[in-house]
């Protein structure tokens, strides 16, 4: 159990040791960074191919139709179909555009959604950076991305573009509040921003999702990632039937495919990270550390990809309204309810917190009433 | 109508032209729309159509009465049997022929499918603008297809049908038809039902569809509006009911009307209609005599259409298609030919009143409001 649990630190102990045989001592930090890098390099790549795999496959079932089966076995070979056919296309560079920049920004992209893996705890001891700020190190990666999307959409110099870009930095400001406070919580309580210290707070069954604050920082935390990713419903910055596809609308060939990497890859890395803060990251028990990562993370990225084949978008004033009306004062709220929840007796201070919470999200819920839809009754002429 | 501007903004501006279309993904067919937007809100909004022109009123002026039907089908595409039952109409009004019972039976069965043909889809249509990435409009064209497959069954064709003729239909329904269709019929609540569910109250689509593009009752009826969209203005105004042409009157059917004309209302009052027209589909069937299918007297329809000439004269032949009032306006001078043929096109005329629906909305709210109108550019530009 204890091997396989730790299979992938070993074998990197193991390649270690072997390579100490005949490389000078100095030269090891260096290995040791090379295994890893090159570990995550080739882990988002294929995490990207085979997601895009994983989604055609399930919208495609939510569709009610099979999704890719053509190549391979259940279609499994359709990335690396997909790989070839973007590489080979052509590269269509506008006229007009901004040249260096059309072409800076979807390679640039990539770099913070790679580098987040480096703080993603994968397992037990498998983390490639164990950074003291992790969370604060993912958090200002992950908005960085808002810039290189500007950057390609005011490079192509297409209209469309520019009102994708600009829908995605109104979109990440707003977006990027609630989610750093929504963090908060976990840090309060676990008193690192480590990812690694994160996780093994939550040892046991303790994980943070169980007590009231952890429910809304949760909800909150996810809610905000799906926005922060550009993914329905809040795929504004992209909204194909309202501006064409937004940003990314004079990509092609490569280019185009190096978006839905960044985006792809972002979509895993912040599934892993939500998983991390408050569904107890690696810990479980019966299995290896790994495998409950991955099974969770890909059960956050599978609501994503359920929300992808159902829910219609919302519009820009409603998405900025969400996030400004609901989810701040959500956030605010929720901040003082895990201190509440810390400072009291343990049985008596779940009971208190959820009070609080439901209070709050009772408020919240009445103060926005007005903007709540309400259902309709019509009638009819002609009685028959 | 003007727009004005509510506040005014902090430093200088400037507003940004943009042209949707007449390649974009949701405008439904080569439709361009030039907004001008500030910031993501609609200043100013100018339909431009045309792209779509086929000349398909003088063809019909130089070719037989008969000879234009099959061109009626792609008109509204979608609804090619309503399009050929208003043609029928207005040219039997000219000509003053009878339609024998069971044919008119047929018509209207094959008219009311093709209202739920048309609303289902376009409900899926609709919820694609919306951003529901393809899942409400693959199960749309699931139950389409289903109804399509009974239209190949008797027309021989699934979209352009060309199946009714002056005086009756094409050929006899096939002797499975009744069947299927109260088979398909008898499962198309529950359709709708499960639809309804998931989308009707979907929040989301509430707060998306409600408030957006209101149509006042005066607008809309001094626009010409018809169909649905009038309707979910809160005017009950149903040819079927109004000229009860056809045997409509024979049928108990209720008219669904909307309050405050926004794309919730034309939303949901397509959906009541839907559950009314399987209410007149299930007493048509039941009903449906046996008999001739096309009249005999007059030597019309399938047996001599070159020597068919109507009196001289004109009609105006018009019914309640699934898109509003589709009519044409016809004017023989005696020969083969017909001298004037004019349609009125519903979703042209519902979309005249784009703009005024659409300013100070946002971006994606044009493109819902234009959703909500049910056009087909087949028949918009002919």
């Amino acid at each position: 159990m204890e091997t396989i649990d730790q299979a992938f630190v070993l074998g990197k102990r193991a390649a270690l040791n072997w390579m100490s045989a005949f490389l000078p001592d100095w030269t090891m930090v260096f290995v040791s960074i090379i295994i890893s890098a090159t570990a995550i390099v080739i882990f988002g790549p294929v995490t990207m191919m085979y997601l895009t795999w994983f989604e055609r496959k399930l919208v495609g079932r939510i569709q009610n139709r099979f999704g890719p089966n053509r190549v391979g076995p259940w279609g499994l070979l359709q990335p690396i179909a997909d790989g070839i056919k973007m590489l080979t296309k052509e590269d269509i560079v506008p006229e007009h555009a901004d040249k260096f920049a059309h072409f800076l920004a979807p390679v640039v992209i990539v770099i913070p959604a790679l580098l987040i893996f480096s703080v993603v705890p994968f397992g037990r001891g498998m983390v490639a950076v164990d950074l003291s700020i992790g969370i604060l190190f993912f958090l200002a990666l992950s908005s960085t991305t808002t810039i290189w999307i500007f950057v390609a959409s005011w490079g192509s110099r297409n209209k469309f573009s520019l009102l994708g870009g600009m829908r995605s930095v109104a979109q990440m400001i707003s977006y990027e509040i609630p989610m750093v406070l929504s963090v908060v919580p976990v840090l309060l309580v676990v008193g690192s921003f480590s990812t690694v210290s994160i996780v093994e707070a939550q040892s046991g069954w303790n994980w943070f999702i169980f007590t009231p604050w952890g429910i809304a920082g949760f909800l909150v935390f996810f809610l905000t990632g799906v926005a922060e990713v550009n993914r329905t419903p809040f795929d504004l910055p992209e909204g194909e039937s309202e501006i064409v596809a937004g940003f990314h609308t004079e990509y092609s060939g490569m280019k185009f495919a190096l978006f839905y990497m960044a985006e792809f890859m972002n979509a895993f890395s912040i599934s892993g990270i939500v998983a991390t803060a408050y569904l107890g990251g690696w810990q479980g028990p019966w299995l290896p550390s790994w495998a409950w990562f991955f099974i969770k993370t890909y059960a956050l990225v599978f609501v994503m990809m359920w929300f992808r084949g159902t829910f219609p978008r919302l519009r820009v004033d409603q998405l900025m309204g969400f996030a400004w009306k609901v989810l701040l004062p959500l956030t605010l709220a929720n901040i003082f309810i895990a201190a509440l929840w810390l400072n009291l007796e343990s049985p008596k201070n779940n009971l208190i917190s959820a009070l609080v919470l439901v209070a709050i999200v009772t408020i919240i819920y009445w103060a926005n009433r007005p903007e709540v839809p309400k259902k309709r009754i019509y009638r009819y002429a002609y009685e028959d | 109508m003007q727009y004005e501007l509510k506040d005014a903004p902090a430093f200088e501006t400037q507003t940004l032209e943009v042209s949707l279309g007449p390649q974009h993904p949701s405008t439904h067919g080569v439709f361009r729309m030039n907004v001008v937007l500030d910031g993501e809100t609609i200043v100013k909004l100018k339909p431009v159509m045309g792209y779509l022109h086929r000349n398909h009123e003088k063809l019909a002026e130089n070719m037989t009465w008969l000879g234009s039907m099959p061109y009626t089908d792609r008109l509204d595409y979608i609804c090619s049997m309503t399009n050929n039952f208003a043609y029928a109409l207005a040219v039997e009004k000219l000509a003053n022929l009878e339609v024998p019972e069971r044919a008119q039976y047929i018509r209207v069965i094959m008219a009311e499918l093709t209202r739920l043909v048309n609303h289902t889809l376009l409900i899926g249509f609709l919820l694609n603008d919306l951003g529901a990435f393809f899942t409400p409009v693959l199960y749309a064209f699931r139950e389409r297809e289903k109804i399509l497959d009974l239209f190949e069954a008797v027309a021989g064709s699934r979209m352009m049908c060309n199946y009714l003729r002056f005086g009756g239909v094409k050929v006899d329904l096939t002797s499975d038809f009744i069947p299927r269709a109260r088979q398909i019929i008898n499962k198309y609540p529950k359709f709708l039902d499960e639809f309804e569910k998931l989308l009707s109250e979907n929040e989301i689509l509430m707060a998306r569809c409600q408030n957006v593009g209101v149509l006042p009752k005066e607008l809309a009826i001094n626009a010409g509006i018809s169909g649905p969209m009038l309707r979910a203005s809160g005017v009950p105004y149903d040819i079927r009911k109004v000229d009860g042409y056809s045997i409509y009157n024979r049928f108990k059917f209720r008219v669904p009307i909307g309050e405050k004309g926004d794309v919730y209302d034309r939303y949901y009052v397509r959906i009541l209609e839907m559950r009314e027209s399987i209410k007149i589909l299930d007493q048509a069937i039941k009903e449906i005599p046996d008999g001739e299918f096309i009249t005999k007297e007059g030597g019309v329809g399938a047996r001599a259409p070159r020597n068919f000439k109507p009196p001289k004269g004109d009609a105006y032949g018009r019914i309640e298609a699934p898109k509003g009032e589709l009519g044409f306006y016809l004017v023989s001078d005696g020969t083969v030919k017909p001298y004037r043929y004019h349609v009125r096109p519903p979703s042209f005329i519902n979309l005249t009143i784009l703009e005024d629906m659409c300013l100070g909305q946002k971006v994606a709210d044009a493109i819902i409001i234009l959703g909500s109108i049910d056009i087909v550019l087949g028949e918009v530009d002919r």
